[in-house]
């Protein structure tokens, strides 16, 4: 296989080699995410859209670049990932993944493109270790992580009187490494963590944990937990009159669409941190609005994320004029970002895409003026502030 | 599961002492052809997963079209011994065969204590009790340490066999992976026709014969229990290295009912028939990967026009117009 | 104050209490299964499907048609008997003459193409229902604050198993029922269309099953999995209620709803496997179920 590999792909650059002077450059890139699960909404067919409007906007056929795009369904699991992924790579000729939420499947392909002539654009995927212990050369990760998250969220809400916390996290690897992360800054900055409690993974009911919750008197109830766990144990915090009760609750990763889900009767006070929303300025509001046209939707901060590294990544191919992924993540990384949703930004050594972060805060329903209306920004984090210190991560390629 | 299923292994019971009969030497020989054939016209990770599944389902199928028992949770075996292997490999460093010797061996330790408990009960009940097993092995998946939750056990070293030989490459490993499942293969069909298949056989037609004929039916019905859930775990075992990989997946409930449907499919009670089933379920699962919920939704329609009016399944359809078991 | 274990008793109480509403669930279900098994002799791997199902069009009458939670109760499990009427008579009526085990892959397969339909249409995000406005808010108990909707859950899984207990346990119609489980062909002689009660009995678990969906669409959002892993649960319960008595399947799920409760104070991370565990050691001092009779 190997060496057959290797004679075509000789071949191919060959063959490459003498198209060359025609200055056509083909790259196919692969939109890998949840299309019918819990994260459907906030990357799903919208993922795919925003790509294509990244290929669409690059003007990628004016400059020489041919652009494929092929699309598939992980179902949030990492086997699935595992094998659409090298199955594009070997067979179909992809040079770049892009997406790909779930941190279980987003590590997964993380390890089948370390050895392959691919580059992987994680945009969905809240895993810190995709740029720490796990880190790639051909891996960057683009939107958000769990170190943003809870470094947004607790420091803030500490800063803010909320100095006692007790976590609901969810009893897997994500759930405990966004408790872990975030007891270090919580205790950091100054509070203190009085108690958590591990759910069953999925759960539904939430009552007995949320009593939990309630009865150790803690200022601010962290949910360290995703996708419909996070969404039935704020209803069910509601139900039981905890947030009136006066405990506020945290949620460590929540997205446009949970809110919109939810509904804001039931949302509204959360603090929350993300990378993006659509509100922001005059070209999110721009680019958002043609999104919305296609999609029916506005954009989570996962798709601005997807159309953002395929953008970057096709500059980085006209700049180095090669699909060869060596060269395209080098020159990524030389590179700085610029584009109109995250504004101007770095990729770090380890894959870390660097840029301002956000503090918001879930509106109640009277002060929404509109259906997407959701947010109000408290504060802005900035991009030196907002990642983990590439020190920190305890990335091999950083040494 | 008692004499309403229609197996074809009456017949080949005849020829148990006979040895090998002529077309089932035929078929063996075709499969090795085709094996060793396939990697040049296929993906070989395909045909790799396909290898795995088909010895999974021959695995479960001893038991259930054999042994006449209907296990709902083989997912714990299968999943169980990815597991240990890929933690084997990962973690101690073990060289492939040793690794996926740890599976088997864990697999075969589960099997006997969840089998034990579980022939106790008959029919539906033992279905519900192995389900309720595969459960606590699922729970256990998602909660252990060295399992990684959520995220398995992933970057599994493919290693080198023996010391020497890189598995790096898709074709050496896939090489590898075809003579383990033709192992397993010959193996089962040893099981199946020798004087000990032919007790199971009677077990299932009529347990209190059996008895009465001085058998002491639990042992049989517990030795081809931990047989099954061993040869589950090789496949298992086999399929982390592969894909270096074990996941949620494979321990998952789900896992349990494929199973039990690519045995449906191919002709539960025949000795190939299964690796007919897992073909056709793998590649429909790949080929239809992108259309989303309605693989589930096509393998239900398979699920119920199977029971409802081929219960035979293909390979049983083709014995009996052959009138050759198979 | 004293503490009970390490733990206040309030939240002991609280925690009880909240055990019992979740075996109300278990209790519903496990009664309708119990049911379809004593009389049909097969495992209804639908019954999941099936609660989701009354979750499912609940939610779809109020969306489309604008029917809100009261009717639901009573037209869901309708609607919902109806289609298993049919899914009875068309497919499962032709299984009697084969092994059970047919039954229980035949129904499973139904789980699959009803769940995966549903998932294809309304995606796992999960849809929102909300509370009926006459049993919004609740009531301070000291110990806890409990939502006046699942206290009405509590009283209304009582309210229908009881009943259902009193119809199979207490009348001549549950007599019949009795009598068809035990030798259908004597029940027959005696001019009782068996076919066509084995026919109603299987609507009416299936009727259980929505009633339950519709208790649930409330409190948990509703989405096409929300039945697959409760099932499973379910399935357990009834073993170790010991299949198809009535009244086993009942006080197991109030009973386990209790412990799951227990062990969510004291264990956590167990709750889910704490049902199994019962199982298997019920299985090895009583192999026949808490209440069944020995085979």
């Amino acid at each position: 296989m190997r060496k057959t590999g290797i004679l075509l792909a000789s071949l191919a650059a060959s063959l490459m080699a003498s198209s060359a002077l025609a200055q056509d450059i083909s790259v196919k890139i692969g939109v890998l995410n949840d299309r019918s699960g819990v994260y459907a909404d906030l990357a799903g067919e919208g993922s795919v859209i925003a790509a294509q409007m990244a290929v669409d906007d690059f003007g990628a056929a004016d400059k020489g670049i041919k652009v494929e795009i092929v699309s598939a369904d992980h179902q949030n699991k990492p086997d699935v990932a595992s094998t659409i992924s090298r199955q594009w790579v070997d067979q179909e000729g992809v040079t770049a993944i892009v997406d790909v939420p779930t941190s279980s499947a987003a590590l997964a392909v993380n390890e089948v493109l370390r050895e392959a002539n691919a580059v992987f654009i994680n945009s969905g995927a809240a895993a810190s270790d995709l740029t720490g212990p796990a880190c790639s050369p051909h891996t960057v990760h683009w939107t958000y992580d769990t170190w943003a998250l809870a470094h947004g969220t607790g420091s803030a809400m500490v800063e803010n009187g909320g100095d006692s916390w007790f976590f609901l996290t969810a009893d897997y690897a994500f759930g405990h490494a966004l408790e872990r992360d975030t007891t270090a800054v919580v205790e950091a900055s100054g509070g203190s963590v009085v108690g958590s409690v591990r759910h069953p993974f999925p759960g539904t009911d939430f009552s007995s944990f949320l009593l939990q919750a309630q009865s150790s008197g803690a200022k601010v109830i962290g949910l360290a937990n995703a996708g419909g766990d996070t969404i039935n144990s704020i209803k069910q915090a509601a139900e039981f009159g905890i947030t009136q009760g006066g405990q506020a609750l945290a949620g460590l990763l929540i997205f446009l669409t949970d809110v919109h889900a939810l509904g804001l009767e039931t949302a509204q006070g959360l603090v929350l941190t993300e990378s993006f929303y659509w509100d922001l300025n005059d070209s999110t509001r721009e680019w958002s609005a043609r999104f919305q046209e296609k999609d029916g939707d506005k954009p989570t901060m996962v798709q601005a994320g997807v159309y953002a590294g395929v953008l970057h990544y096709l500059k980085a191919v006209e700049a180095a004029k090669s699909a060869d992924a060596d060269t395209v993540i080098a020159k990524m990384k030389e590179l700085p970002t610029d584009d109109p949703l995250f504004g101007k930004g770095e990729i770090r050594a380890d894959g870390r895409k660097v840029h301002d972060m956000y503090l918001f805060k879930v509106k109640a329903p009277g002060d929404s003026k509109g259906e997407w209306d959701y947010y109000e920004k408290l504060a802005t984090i900035p991009a030196d502030k907002a990642f983990r210190p590439l020190a920190d991560g305890g990335c091999p390629l950083v040494q | 599961m008692t004499a309403a299923i229609e197996t074809q292994s009456g017949i080949a019971g005849q020829q148990a002492r006979a040895g090998m009969p002529a077309h089932h030497a035929a078929i063996f020989i075709g499969l090795l052809a085709a094996g060793l054939v396939a990697p040049f016209l296929l993906y070989p990770v395909f045909v790799m997963k396909v290898l795995c599944f088909a010895l999974f389902a021959c695995a479960f199928n001893l038991l259930l079209g054999y042994g006449g028992l209907l296990s709902f949770g083989h997912a714990a075996y299968f999943g169980g011994a990815a597991y240990v292997s890929a933690h084997a490999a990962k973690v101690w460093g073990f060289p492939p065969e040793l690794a996926i010797l740890s599976g088997v061996v864990a697999s075969a330790i589960l099997g006997t204590v969840f089998g034990a408990l579980a022939i106790r009960r008959q029919g539906i009940y033992f279905a519900m009790v192995t389900l309720a097993f595969a459960q606590m092995v699922f729970f256990f998946s998602l909660q252990a340490p060295f399992t990684g939750g959520e995220d398995g056990i992933q970057a599994v070293p493919r290693g080198n066999l023996f010391g020497v030989l890189s598995l790096r490459s898709d074709f050496s490993l896939y090489f590898v992976v075809l003579a383990i499942f033709l192992g397993g293969l010959l193996l089962i069909y040893r099981i199946i026709h020798s004087p000990f298949g032919q007790v199971l056989k009677a077990i299932r037609e009529n347990e209190p014969r059996a008895i009465s004929l001085g058998y002491r039916t639990n042992r049989y019905k517990l030795a081809v229990f931990v047989l099954s859930a061993t040869l589950a775990g090789l496949a298992g075992a086999t399929k982390a290295i592969v894909f270096q990989l074990a996941s949620l997946t494979d321990v998952h409930w789900s896992m349990s009912g494929e199973v039990v449907l690519m045995t449906l499919i191919g002709g539960m009670g025949t000795v190939f028939g299964p690796i007919v089933g897992a073909a056709v379920i793998v590649t429909m699962q790949n080929y239809l990967a992108t259309m989303g919920a309605w693989v589930t939704v096509i393998q239900g329609c398979i699920f119920v026009i199977c029971v409802l009016l081929f219960r035979e399944g293909v390979v049983g359809v083709l014995a009996r117009w052959l009138k050759k078991p198979l | 104050m004293f503490e009970l274990l390490g733990i206040p008793p309030q939240a002991l109480f609280g925690q009880l209490l909240l055990g019992l509403i979740n075996g109300s669930f278990y209790a519903i279900l496990s009664l309708g299964l119990a049911v379809i098994f004593g009389l049909l002799n097969i495992i209804n791997f639908t019954h999941g499907a099936q609660y989701m199902l009354g979750a499912f069009v609940a939610w779809m009458l109020l969306t489309y048609l604008g029917i809100g939670y009261w009717w639901a109760l009573l037209i869901v499990p309708v609607v919902v008997g109806i289609t298993g009427i049919i899914i009875e008579r068309l497919l499962i009526s032709r299984l009697y003459h084969l092994d059970h085990l047919y039954g229980l892959l035949l129904t499973f397969g139904l789980a699959l193409i009803i769940q995966g339909v549903l998932r294809n249409q309304y995606g796992i995000s999960g849809l929102p229902y909300a509370i009926p406005p006459q049993l919004a808010g609740g009531q301070n108990l000291g110990f806890m604050f409990l939502p006046n909707y699942r206290g009405w859950v509590v009283v209304a899984s009582l309210v229908v198993c009881l009943g259902t207990w009193f119809v199979i346990e207490k009348t001549r119609l549950g007599a019949y029922l009795r009598a068809a489980t035990e030798n259908p062909t004597l029940v027959g002689a005696f001019g009782i269309n068996v076919p066509r009660m084995i026919t109603l009995t299987y609507g009416f678990g299936v009727a259980l099953a929505a009633f339950a969906g519709v208790l649930a669409a409330p409190i948990y959002s509703v989405n096409p999995n929300m039945g697959a892993d409760l099932i499973i649960v379910v399935f357990a319960v009834v073993v170790i209620g010991g299949m198809g008595s009535i009244l086993g399947a009942i006080v197991t799920g109030f009973g386990l709803g209790l412990i799951e409760g227990l062990t969510k104070v004291f264990y956590p991370e167990a709750s889910s496997v704490a049902i199994f565990v019962i199982m298997a050691v019920v299985l090895l001092v009583k192999p026949a179920g808490l209440f069944g009779r020995t085979a």
